[in-house]
């Protein structure tokens, strides 16, 4: 009790540091979009994959989708900068290794929502189209993707939310993000109340604006 | 509703199995230009299925399909290196001569009416936009619906909807259209309006075959009624003499109970 009365605040030492928070802040959202990015990327690939009807091509991604949603992001991250290295008798560079599991693992959620999207569809889209006479890309094209990406645009966004999040598990791989940034800026100021405070209120700046967003796409799908 | 002569399909021996149970067991089929086949019978006698044969929606186990000049063996015997089932842009293109309208209208949601016709010859013929407009716009007058093209399935009615359907199915100028009981999931009072667009094609000259339990349909428009039970052909012949002296015990149980709706006419 007398030890957080006696507490004083001072941001302004901690706030002091504006060209460290500026890079941290700049590397969180790099992470954030390139991992987005290159995870929907194989989303759509990945997704497409499953829609094939061979079991040789979606066994594959099936398991792969399974290994990312069933292990630990953390755990993720450090293997792909410690181990995956070793494995593969290559230098891979620091910022490429630590953004490889994070973009996996969107990946493996990206190749979910995009499969779900497709399977949203009424069967009789399929058919009717088939009916007509499309071939299977004209038919995914013009009738099935229309409908389906209107479905997938709000689980995306939630989980690029959540991947933002997650970009501060980089932290363990010393990739100088927004919290690693923090812990640097405590080392030298011995304040870590007002540092994880203000690391904290970072990420809810950014975040909110997108969750409000994001409940406003769903609303809009719901019509 | 005369025909030429002209076979426009021929089904022998058709046969579809899923695992170890066959919907279609052997149903053999003629049916010639203009002319319109009424295919009835219980439900789960296997009448949608051997409809969805003839398009490929399905894809036989045996037989043989002639669709125009286009003839398909299906089965063992056809031997491993002749793949009998069309795939990719062969289906694709042998499904774009054949029209069908689906019970559940199945109208691409994204697309207005007009939009919805324009589709097929859009997409599949890869027509000019300007030209399958033309088409589409006729097609839409035809079926009552010159006033609606631009709007959207869901702010149609069930009637409106399937007719839009058919003019979609229509605008692929096919040889032969095929309707999958197209009014059973309509409410009863917009039965009608759907059955006035299918007689008027008919009239027209339209090839059809009709899975249908609308038995006053069959009387008035089949040349041909086949009645299927269990997966066969139990009788096959003119409407009225199939409807109105059925020779199968099946066949008159299984009428009995319309006999209100095909004797109304009569009086």
């Amino acid at each position: 009790m007398i030890l957080a009365a006696a507490y004083i605040w001072d941001f302004g030492l901690v706030l002091s540091y504006t060209h460290l928070w500026a890079k941290g802040l700049g590397v969180t959202l790099a992470y954030s979009v390139g991992t987005v990015v290159g995870g929907m990327i194989i989303g759509v690939i990945c997704g497409l994959l499953l829609l094939v009807r061979s079991r040789w091509v979606t066994l594959p991604v099936h398991y792969y989708v399974e290994i990312f949603r069933c292990t630990p992001l953390l755990v993720q991250i450090v293997w792909f900068y410690y181990a995956l290295p070793i494995v593969l008798q290559v230098e891979l560079p620091d910022w490429f290794a630590a953004g490889l599991g994070l973009t996996l693992y969107m990946g493996a959620f990206a190749t979910e929502i995009f499969r779900g999207g497709i399977i949203s569809i009424d069967k009789g889209q399929w058919q009717a189209s088939r009916a007509l006479g499309m071939t299977g890309g004209e038919l995914m094209r013009h009738i099935i993707l229309p409908q389906a990406t209107k479905r997938m645009v709000p689980p995306f966004v939630n989980q690029s939310i959540i991947q933002l999040k997650n970009t501060s598990l980089l932290y363990v791989v010393a990739i100088p993000d927004l919290m690693y940034t923090g812990s640097i800026i405590v080392s030298d100021t011995f304040r870590p109340l007002e540092v994880y405070t203000s690391v904290a209120i970072a990420y809810f700046v950014i975040l909110y604006p997108l969750t409000l967003w994001a409940a406003r796409l769903e609303a809009r799908v719901d019509q | 509703m005369t025909s030429s002569g002209e076979v426009m399909v021929k089904a022998e021996g058709l046969r579809k199995s899923y695992g170890t149970v066959e919907a279609v067991r052997g149903v053999s089929l003629e049916v010639d230009r203009g002319q319109v086949v009424v295919v009835i019978g219980p439900s789960g006698c296997g009448k949608s299925t051997f409809l969805r044969c003839i398009n490929l929606l399905e894809e036989p186990s045996a037989g043989t399909l002639q669709v125009g000049d286009r003839r398909i063996d299906f089965g063992a015997h056809h031997g491993r290196q002749g793949r009998s089932m069309p795939h990719g842009r062969e289906l694709a293109r042998f499904r774009a001569r054949i029209g069908m309208v689906f019970q559940q209208f199945d109208l691409f949601p994204h697309m207005t009416a007009l939009q919805n016709v324009m589709s097929g010859p859009v997409i599949v013929k890869k027509m000019a936009k300007a030209e399958a407009e033309t088409v589409a716009r006729d097609l839409l007058a035809k079926v009552g619906l010159a006033a609606l093209t631009h709007r959207f399935p869901r702010n149609l009615s069930g009637g409106q909807q399937q007719r839009v359907a058919i003019a979609r199915a229509m605008a692929m100028a096919p040889e032969i259209m095929l309707f999958d009981e197209v009014t059973s999931a309509l409410d009863p009072e917009l039965v009608g309006e759907v059955l006035d667009v299918m007689k008027q094609l008919a009239t027209d000259g339209t090839t059809m075959i009709v899975v249908t339990h609308e038995m006053a349909f069959a009387r008035d428009v089949a040349d041909q009624v086949l009645v299927m039970d269990a997966g066969q052909v139990v009788e096959q012949g003119r409407a009225e003499e199939v409807l109105l002296r059925p020779k199968n015990p099946r066949t008159a149980s299984f009428l009995s109970r319309f006999h209100s709706t095909i004797g109304e006419r009569k009086a």
